[in-house]
């Protein structure tokens, strides 16, 4: 066992050694006795190892820190126990590595392609014999139906849809106007982008993390560089912490606005619509006149920041003070219109045991009841020195439940950005924005909490090259239990119940 | 207070661009700036060559020049060779083909983007009072349909200037299209502009989609779109604002006029300095 906590803290290393065929019991003992108790699975990852073989990564949170579960795969093994019975959140996961890395996961209820559907025959692109710079083609073959009886046809919707939206299918399973299954194709959209990072540099290396999810960039290079930071034992400047806090709030605020605009549009209502993409406009300039980018890109980088902010402390406060006014009253218009809730008001339910099952993060999740926010039960750098309390999670599980939730989040991110610049003010200047961040080598897991939810980074370095990184977007995590909220309604109500949702297809599908 | 009376309480607040500079221009990083002499020693030029995540500049011993295409706007050269290369706020940086993203442009550049400029001119004649787009995503990163979504948002406003939003690509003389060219959408990308009428125009949106930008090309990215479909314009950026974005559209069909190399001089950024 391999606990990292937030100050970095390694714990004793244990790793289980499962002779192929055995159970999920017998291959992740310590994962499933803690998510038993109580743990929340994170995710499984997997890392190939020079000298052959594979290495399995099960983490989950629990206790304020992260636990990892190594599992080695032998050499020419091409298979292992799948968890997915037990830990339903592990099915996309395994989905994942099986199309990337070619192992099987053995007993996956449905072992579908997801990221990546290799044609018959072919290597896996990160597995052996893989060659991930050569050109390949996905299999394009269909799948099978999920639901049969008579009168059940599959609508195809997508990757090229009406609008301006990221490349997706969704296949929707029906006899007429309910949704009784509904599957997401996210292919189209795959990159390969894990397979970019290795032998590059870490300060290379947060310029792709940014990419992965460009929405979430400040979220990923935060947590990119908190991975790289871990491993080189790096203090990262105070001051530079408070400028990584501005730009990762506000980066929420354009988000949680993001997924208001789409709603607002699904729903029909123009003036809403036109008031509420003002404001994150407003936003999104306000975040370039403090970096010179509209995403906040080059911003976090290993040590520290790139840049400090271009406005002072009290400009920014002036900027903050009459857009969150403006925010606040129109979004209480907004949600004083009844021909708007109603649309989003028992709309894609997502029940507190699928919530749990698939140990969903962020707003999302906090709507249905799970609550973990990386902020304040793992907190990271400039998180710990100011006061954060978690949106309340409720129970509805509807859109309205997650609107809600997004809503307190923005008052929240202002209140932070407002902490964050008073401190700065205090402190003035500090000697250097930027610490020196030596040669790393070895293994950390980085994490933030992105708009969507907890973002982790596996970084594996060795002698200041990246050797293997995984960028786990909130996204790809949440979008499991996205078929779950379908069941109970129509046609109609998809487009609320995808702005409700609030995905990246690109961090999902990266 | 209801709707609509709110809808106007705060007047006009639709950029006048491009008949007017707009006032955000100065904010924002659009583009690097490379001067036609090197004001930097040879060692300072190495080092900024080297520093590039993406290979994007090559320094001969004479001439200094930037690959916009691969430019992902890091910053680090204009820190490490200042004299030569300047971070500006100008997007008025699409281009007519691949070749003219790099600057300055080497010997026969600028007639062939001339000529490769005409042509487009003479395809697109009848298309300059309205125009319809449709959008594809092909593998970005998500950052770019932001951008290209807040066209519609009231500040762009861009049905004011004829640029309609289509859901079918049968009726569509644009394709806007983002993404480093995943494999997954070679094939609906394609599709998508088999079934478009001629006139057809691509736009392709971002530097991931001149040259796959920081992804590249791997097993599921094919470096760009220039395997997939014939590009005719491309917006660098990483990603482009939504100026720059309407800047490549208007320039495609031709409502507006573009500096085939340099954007430094900007209707809608602040003037030169």
């Amino acid at each position: 066992m391999r606990a990292e906590g937030p100050a970095g803290a390694v714990g004793g290393s244990e790793a289980a050694t499962a002779p192929p065929g055995a159970t999920a019991a017998a291959t992740f003992p310590s994962t499933l006795r803690r998510v038993r108790d109580g743990a929340r699975f994170c995710g499984l990852f997997a890392l190939v190892r020079p000298a052959g073989g594979a290495q399995l990564l099960s983490v989950v949170s629990a206790d304020g820190t992260l636990v990892v579960e190594e599992v080695p795969v032998a050499a020419g093994e091409r298979r292992y126990s799948s968890l997915a019975h037990e830990i339903p959140a592990s099915g996309w996961y395994e989905r994942r590595i099986r199309d990337l890395f070619g192992l099987e996961p053995v007993g996956h209820p449905r072992p579908d392609p997801l990221v990546f559907p290799v044609r018959p025959g072919a290597h896996a692109p990160l597995g052996p014999g893989g060659e991930p710079e050569a050109a390949m083609s996905p299999d394009l073959t269909p799948l099978a139906p999920h639901v049969h009886g008579e009168g059940v046809f599959a609508i195809p919707y997508g990757p090229v849809r009406s609008g301006v939206f990221e490349a997706v299918e969704y296949l929707v399973e029906t006899s007429g106007e309910d949704i009784p299954h509904l599957r997401t194709r996210i292919f189209y959209k795959h990159r390969g982008v894990e397979s970019r990072f290795a032998g590059m540099s870490a300060d290379d290396g947060v310029l792709l993390a940014e990419r992965v999810e460009g929405v979430a960039s400040v979220a990923h290079a935060l947590a990119f560089s908190t991975a790289v930071e871990r491993l080189g034992e790096v203090a990262v400047p105070l001051q530079a912490e408070l400028v990584r806090v501005v730009h990762a709030e506000l980066e929420r605020v354009a988000n949680h606005l993001d997924t208001m605009v789409r709603h607002t549009e699904a729903a029909g209502q123009a003036v809403a619509y036109a008031v509420i993409s003002h404001h994150k406009e407003r936003v999104q300039r306000l975040r370039a006149r403090l970096c010179g980018s509209r995403f906040g890109r080059g911003v976090v980088v290993p040590g520290g920041i790139g840049q400090p902010l271009r406005l002072r402390p009290a400009e920014v406060l002036a900027a903050i003070a009459p857009l969150q006014r403006r925010v606040d009253e129109d979004v209480r218009r907004l949600m004083g219109t009844p021909s708007f809730v109603d649309r989003l008001r028992g709309t894609g339910v997502l029940s507190r045991d699928d919530a749990h099952r698939f140990a969903v993060v962020g707003p999302v999740g906090r709507a249905s009841g799970e609550a973990e926010d990386v902020r304040t039960s793992r907190p990271y750098g400039g998180y710990a020195r100011l006061g954060h309390r978690v949106v309340e999670h409720r129970t509805g599980g509807d859109a309205l439940a997650r609107q809600l939730v997004r809503i307190e989040e923005i008052a929240g991110a202002f209140h932070l950005v407002r902490q964050a610049a008073d401190m700065l003010d205090e402190l003035g200047e500090p000697a250097s924005w930027r610490a020196t961040v030596p040669p790393v080598s070895g293994r950390a897991i980085g994490w933030a909490e992105a708009p969507q939810g907890e973002v982790l980074s596996v970084v594996e370095a060795d002698g200041g090259r990246l050797a293997h990184v995984t960028q786990r977007s909130a996204s790809f995590h949440n979008l499991a239990a996205y078929p779950a909220a379908f069941p109970k309604d129509i046609f109609t109500d998809v487009a609320f119940i995808e702005a409700s949702f609030g995905l990246s297809i690109a961090g999902a599908a990266c | 207070m209801p709707w609509i009376p709110r809808g106007v309480r705060d007047g006009i607040v639709t950029s006048r661009y491009p008949r007017r500079p707009d006032g955000f221009g100065p904010f924002f990083f659009g583009h690097v700036h490379v001067a036609p002499v090197p004001g930097d020693g040879p060692e300072a030029l190495a080092d900024a060559v080297r520093a590039c995540p993406t290979g994007a500049i090559t320094f001969d011993g004479d001439a200094v020049r930037l690959d916009r295409g691969r430019c992902v706007l890091c910053g680090r050269c204009v820190v490490l060779a200042p004299g030569t290369l300047r971070a500006d706020p100008g997007f008025e940086t699409a281009a007519f083909g691949r070749r003219a993203l790099v600057v300055p442009p080497g010997e026969g550049d600028d007639a062939e983007v001339a000529e490769a400029r005409a042509r487009l001119a003479r395809r697109v004649r009848g298309l300059r009072r309205s125009v319809h787009v449709r959008h594809v995503d092909a593998g970005s990163d998500g950052s770019e349909e932001w951008e290209v979504a807040a066209l519609t948002n009231p500040v762009y406003d861009v049905q004011r200037l004829g640029v309609f939003f289509t859901a079918s690509p049968k009726h569509a003389d644009v394709l806007l299209v983002t993404g480093a060219g995943s494999a997954g959408m070679a094939r609906p990308l394609r599709e998508t502009y088999d079934v478009m009428p001629e006139p057809k125009v691509v736009v392709a949106v971002g530097v991931d989609a001149a040259s796959g930008g920081m992804v590249g090309e791997r097993y599921a990215a094919r470096g760009g779109l220039a395997q997939l479909v014939p590009v005719d314009v491309f917006v660098p950026g990483s990603p482009p604002s939504p100026f720059g974005i309407l800047h490549g559209i208007l320039a495609a069909v031709g409502i507006l006029g573009s500096r085939p190399h340099d954007g430094a001089e900007d209707r809608a950024g602040r003037s030169r300095t």
